[in-house]
């Protein structure tokens, strides 16, 4: 019992840590510093050349502002140091400072590279959904299923975001990051995203799953992503291409679930558009 | 010697016209390196005040200062009149004040035109600020001026496009001035490979400015005839093609970055050799590093759009080209440690400014080369994280290199010496609340805070706090800049040798200070020019 609960107690300080999975919307402040894990293969892979290019960063900078700081300190005049005018130009040391950078970007570029090769492989997926971003929200259409959502910010949050609306944000749940109707997706399927926009350019960012495209009208772009199967949660981003004055206000929130919960959801959603729209020229009808 | 004389005494008769017609018919390219100045201040200010609502607004989550429309203005017009307005004018304002008395020669080879193109900036200014005040207000659709939003503006939409027409007129006028005064001015004696860094960075300058300005103003009247004479360029209903003109756009504007950046190269190299008392290193590689750098800034403007889904071989090629760029970058800044390695360092205000761009410029240039990668980027891009990378490459870097060199060479202008203690405090309040400021926006982006946003979550308020704080002091410290300009210019110690700096070498402090309204009439000697170059 006790052990369980050290257990448990390590494995959230673990994801803390790590602070990937847990997912970093609602935590509050100060801890907010990197890139997460996320939960795709893909969004891990990301965060390991992020954390690669940054150690090989800190590296350089720590060889270059060195020797900066060094200078700085010890070559001052004030502490009396005589400049070594004859120190002029040297070809050999050029041709060290040139080739060495290049030999840490190709180092940099090769695993780059492939992680964007495997990104942009968009075959063999599972389930397709059509996602077309509007002035201001997402539409989400499966395709093979006459499923439609229309995801728009949550009624809390609009209510919230008015002017002189007087309601606190952290008194709404996931301020500015909840919609009216979530996109549900199975774990563990290849789920390709089939984007577009019908009026100006937006942009489907939802950073745990490592997946950000332009929504452009005239175009239809692809993108894929698999949760891991030990990952169903709720995973939200948000619009990342100024799309006007409603930019900040329309949020993706995605819904992973197992298959099996898909698919049931999937048929009920189903169901009930196929009644609704079945109502609706009955409904029309009557009243013209 | 009689020669020499009578170069003094016509020196103390400068013919001038007095009151307004000195300005307005100014062909003296120190008074229109003066006026340049002057309107970059003030355009800075203006720029900078729309930061500070900017910052205001972000102050915390739910804050509701501005309608987002009007926040999407403000940050629209904040970064066309810091890049147009601010960073663009001061630099030509410095090459023409530089220049001729870094060449020997007289004054730009082409002053009417001079006039022209400082006079046009005015009232593009104009415009673009007088749309603030039409119905619907400032465009409001970034910088980047993306089809279709932009379309959806409406009377602001023709001055938006007319003004950066104007202003592109300007400054391509500005830049061949530039080329034909380098080209065909230098003193006898001053080879290409003998010029001071600073002109070989605005000649590069000036031709990116020449290639690139016509095709900022061939996307932007594309988008003019979409409007208003029924084309389909970007439309995608009519056939256009939205992603067309971010292709065009970062043509230009991938160029237009180094526009921004390549003089500041300049002014570090002319500074830091000062101040090191020692020669610059590796004068020939800064020569080809930058000239490397303009070469490859033709061939990145892909990786502004990694996004918008490019095939593959594209993204990859873009992924390369621009990790491509770190290296000349880099060699300028291995020359620069190199030149301060085993000098006699010491630290005026240019110095510190320098020496402030060096780490900080740097630091931008490491971001630079973690979006670079193009996965990493997908996580990047569109956040707080691009917001830091180009800030820390713009405002300690761009700012900081025309705040070091107007400090460097100020006592040339005025002769007379401003207030030092003054200047370190400008300094250091400035290098500290930029940092605070602009260091905590990668945390935000890394976390998942979209740029252009008036609004935000509640778990960025932290950071957004410290960024705001950090952004009035840094706002209000840059106040003390025209203080100190101001003082100087009224009750500046007299400057009574050629040159207030021990180590600076260069034909501009061959002459008297301040230099006189004509100088170099009749080119420097042999001698003259001997004695500037020499270490």
């Amino acid at each position: 019992m006790k052990r369980a609960r050290l257990g448990r107690l390590l494995g959230t300080l673990a994801l803390a840590f790590a602070g990937g999975s847990m997912p970093a919307w609602g935590k509050s402040g100060w801890d907010e510093l990197n890139m997460m894990h996320g939960v795709t293969n893909v969004s891990t892979r990301i965060y390991a050349l992020h954390m690669m290019a940054f150690w090989v960063c800190v590296c350089i900078a720590a060889v270059v502002f060195g020797v900066m700081i060094w200078s700085l300190i010890f070559h001052r005049q004030s502490r009396g140091a005589v400049p070594d005018v004859s120190l002029t130009h040297s070809t050999k040391v050029e041709v060290v400072w040139t080739a060495v950078p290049v030999l840490i970007l190709v180092g940099m570029a090769v695993p780059a590279a492939r992680l964007l090769v495997k990104i942009n492989n968009n075959t063999d997926s599972q389930l397709s959904i059509r996602v077309t971003g509007f002035q201001w929200g997402w539409r989400y259409q499966y395709v093979g299923s006459n499923v439609s959502i229309i995801s728009k910010l949550s009624e809390s949050s609009t209510a919230a975001s008015m002017m002189h609306s007087g309601i606190s944000p952290t008194s709404v749940p996931h301020y500015l990051l909840s919609v009216d109707h979530q996109l549900v997706v199975p774990v563990g399927e290849k789920i390709r995203l089939l984007i577009t926009s019908i009026d100006v350019i937006h942009s489907w960012w939802v950073p745990d799953l490592g997946v950000k495209k332009d929504a452009i009208p005239g175009y239809i772009n692809q993108a894929s992503f698999t949760i891991a199967p030990n990952k169903p949660g709720t995973y939200r981003g948000q619009c990342t291409e100024l799309c006007g004055r409603g930019h900040a206000y329309m949020p993706i929130v995605v819904h992973a679930v197992t298959p099996a919960a898909f698919e049931a959801w999937l048929k009920q959603k189903s169901a009930a558009q196929s009644e609704a729209a079945a109502h609706a020229p009955a409904a029309a009808a009557a009243s013209s | 010697m009689a020669e020499s004389h009578a170069t003094a005494v016509h020196a103390e008769h400068d013919h001038k016209p007095h009151g307004w017609r000195r300005w307005v018919f100014a062909t003296n390219h120190k008074d229109i390196g003066t006026m340049y100045l002057i309107l970059s201040g003030f355009m800075f200010f203006v720029g900078g005040t729309a930061a500070m609502a900017i910052r205001a607004q972000l102050f915390k989550s739910g804050m509701k200062l501005f309608d987002p429309a009007m926040f999407n203005s403000l940050t629209t017009m904040h970064g066309l009149i810091m890049i147009f307005g601010a960073i663009m004018p001061s630099w030509v304002g410095l090459a023409n004040w530089m220049i001729p008395l870094q060449v020997g020669a007289p004054d730009m080879a082409l002053p009417r035109l001079n006039n022209l193109s400082f006079w046009i900036l005015p009232f593009a200014f104009c415009l673009l600020i007088g749309s603030f005040f039409v119905p619907g207000g400032a465009p409001a659709g970034g910088w980047t001026m993306y089809p279709p939003l932009l379309q959806q503006f409406g009377a602001s939409f023709p001055m938006l496009i007319f003004a950066i027409h104007l202003m592109g007129i300007s400054s391509i006028l500005g830049a061949i001035n530039v080329v034909v005064t380098i080209m065909n001015l230098r003193a006898p004696g001053m080879s290409l490979l003998r010029m001071p860094l600073f002109v070989w960075t605005w000649l590069i300058t000036a031709y990116l400015l020449i290639a690139v300005m016509p095709v900022l103003a061939g996307a932007v009247t594309m988008q003019l005839t979409d409007h208003f004479f029924g084309t389909s360029f970007f439309n995608a209903a009519g056939g256009g093609d939205p992603v067309l003109f971010m292709h065009v756009f970062w043509f230009f504007g991938h160029p237009e970055v180094y526009i921004l950046i390549l003089p500041a190269f300049g002014v570090i190299s002319e500074i830091i050799p000062t101040f090191s008392r020692k020669p610059l290193f590796g004068y020939e590689a800064m020569v080809y590093a930058t000239a490397s750098i303009a070469f490859l800034s033709f061939i990145v403007w892909g990786h502004h759009m990694f996004t918008v889904g490019m095939p593959v071989a594209a993204q990859l090629f873009f992924m390369l080209s621009t990790m491509l760029i770190a290296v000349p970058t880099g060699v300028k800044v291995f020359n620069w440690v190199a030149t301060m390695w085993r000098g006699s360092l010491s630290f005026e205000p240019p110095m510190l400014f320098a020496v402030a761009f060096l780490f900080l410029f740097s630091i931008g240039g490491f971001s630079g080369l973690m979006l670079a990668l193009v996965p990493a980027d997908y996580q990047y891009h569109g956040t707080y994280f691009v917001v830091a990378h180009f800030h820390y490459v713009l405002v300690p870097g761009a700012v900081f290199a025309i705040m070091g060199a107007v400090y460097y060479w100020l006592p040339k202008w005025t002769g007379r010496m401003y207030d030092m203690s003054l200047a370190k405090w400008h300094f250091w309040l400035s290098v500290i609340f930029v940092n605070v400021l602009f260091f905590p926006m990668h945390f935000l982006g890394l976390a998942g805070m979209p740029r252009r946003i008036p609004d935000y979550a509640p778990q960025f308020t932290d950071w957004n706090m410290v960024a705001s704080i950090g952004g009035f002091i840094f706002g209000a410290s840059q106040l003390l800049f025209p203080y100190i300009i101001w003082k100087c210019v009224r009750s500046g110690k007299p400057v009574e040798a050629n040159s207030p700096w021990d180590g600076a070498h260069g034909l501009e402090w061959e002459l008297p200070s301040p230099a006189p309204y004509h100088s170099w009439q009749t080119p420097p000697s042999a001698a003259v020019l001997a004695h500037g170059a020499e270490h």
